[in-house]
């Protein structure tokens, strides 16, 4: 059964030392098995980071134990905690010094939403300055959930249309972007 | 702060007058003595460490409406006291500066200055400290609501990229108030002030 997601078909009895496949999911197969994550540790979140990132769960199951701290060299930046104001415009550059292609997980309530801080002080959802791709749910959340949202950016990433986005110059417009450059 | 350790303090500032207070030994001193008062206490009483200094607001209609407050901590015996000096001016509160005694100070100065704008005379470098640099308001102030005033993003590149502003934080399904009626399960926290929401916004804007 080939799908649209299917990876590679290989048959050795037809095929023989042959791989017939498709260009956009050899290039997705390489990206998703080697995110390299840039860990934007900000709070509480970031310790379930460093915990997804030792032995007991163990995020290098994934090809993802490359934690850069700088972006550039990561392709997936991890926001996990409270973003404030303040901060806003650090996550935003950080984000723009990123090569392409990148992918931004909002991990727990404050990075999707502001969470609990209904404050002056805290931007409400980082999607406000970075198009997010995943948003995780928890207060912070558990080891598993990270994995799990690391897990769905994986397929995301195997959907997405790589031989087409490289002739592109912006391959994740986000919406509020895409607005600002009319 | 013991009862013969407060006998000689007070013979020795006659100004400073008890105040109430549920813990510890507690002193209101004229804003112009308030340096004298923190240097007797650090070098003559063992009061070496300044553990935490912030202020209080009273309210706009209230004069002084603005009060320093200084809690020191003795290692002599573990005690503290706690030092309190009214701003004299309302609309410019100023207190003189404690860094030349204590170096913390600088740090919780700078955030009594964020957060109250109270300005402290003789600081070496009162910059904001939590807030950004050109953040119009201080927040702990009366009559800042709590969700905060709209405008704009500390970096205008930016601001000007995601077109990102900042804006009151909303209030309905906030975590402030949990009503008290129903099981916990059904209960959803929110604001406490239900008059206004996102539909019917609070004017909070300064037009």
């Amino acid at each position: 059964m080939r799908g649209n997601t299917t990876e590679y078909a290989y048959n050795s009895k037809v095929e023989g030392e042959v791989v017939v496949s498709r260009a956009d999911a050899v290039i997705n197969w390489i990206r998703k098995h080697s995110v390299w994550p840039m860990p934007m540790g900000l709070a509480c979140c970031a310790i379930e980071m460093m915990a997804v990132a030792a032995s007991r769960f163990d995020i290098s199951r994934f090809g993802m134990e490359v934690m850069r701290f700088s972006p550039r060299q990561a392709d997936c930046m991890i926001v996990a905690g409270t973003v404030t104001y303040k901060m806003a415009e650090v996550v935003r550059r950080i984000y723009d010094q990123m090569a392409e292609p990148k992918w931004v997980v909002a991990m727990g309530a404050c990075a999707s939403t502001g969470g609990m801080y209904r404050s002056y002080a805290v931007l409400q959802g980082v999607d406000r300055v970075v198009p997010v791709d995943v948003y995780i749910s928890g207060c912070p959340p558990r080891p598993e959930a990270l994995l799990d949202g690391m897990m769905r950016l994986q397929d995301k990433i195997s959907t997405e249309k790589s031989v087409t986005n490289l002739l592109k110059k912006d391959m994740h417009p986000a919406p509020a972007l895409a607005e600002a450059a009319k | 702060m013991d009862d013969a350790t407060a006998k000689q303090f007070l013979e020795r500032f006659p100004e400073a007058k008890p105040r109430e207070s549920l813990d510890y030994k507690a002193y209101d001193v004229p804003a112009d003595k308030l340096v004298e008062v923190c240097r007797v206490l650090r070098d003559d009483f063992g009061f070496t460490m300044l553990t935490d200094s912030t202020a209080i607001d009273w309210g706009e209609e209230t004069s002084p409406r603005f009060t320093g407050i200084y809690h020191l901590f003795s290692w002599l015996g573990a005690r503290y006291v706690r030092i309190a000096a009214n701003c004299p001016d309302d609309a410019a509160p100023a207190l003189p500066s404690l860094v030349e005694l204590f170096p913390i100070a600088n740090w919780q100065e700078r955030e009594t200055f964020d957060m109250f704008g109270i300005r402290f005379t003789g600081h070496p470098d009162l910059r904001r400290i939590l807030m950004w640099d050109d953040y119009p308001y201080h927040p702990l102030r009366k009559e800042f609501p709590l969700a905060g005033h709209d405008g704009d993003l500390p970096a205008a590149d930016v601001a000007e990229a995601t077109k990102a502003k900042v804006i009151p934080a909303p209030m309905m399904g906030g975590p402030f108030h949990a009503p008290q009626k129903d099981h916990m399960s059904k209960r959803e926290p929110r604001g406490a002030d239900q008059s206004w929401n996102e539909a019917k916004p609070k004017p909070c804007s300064k037009d």
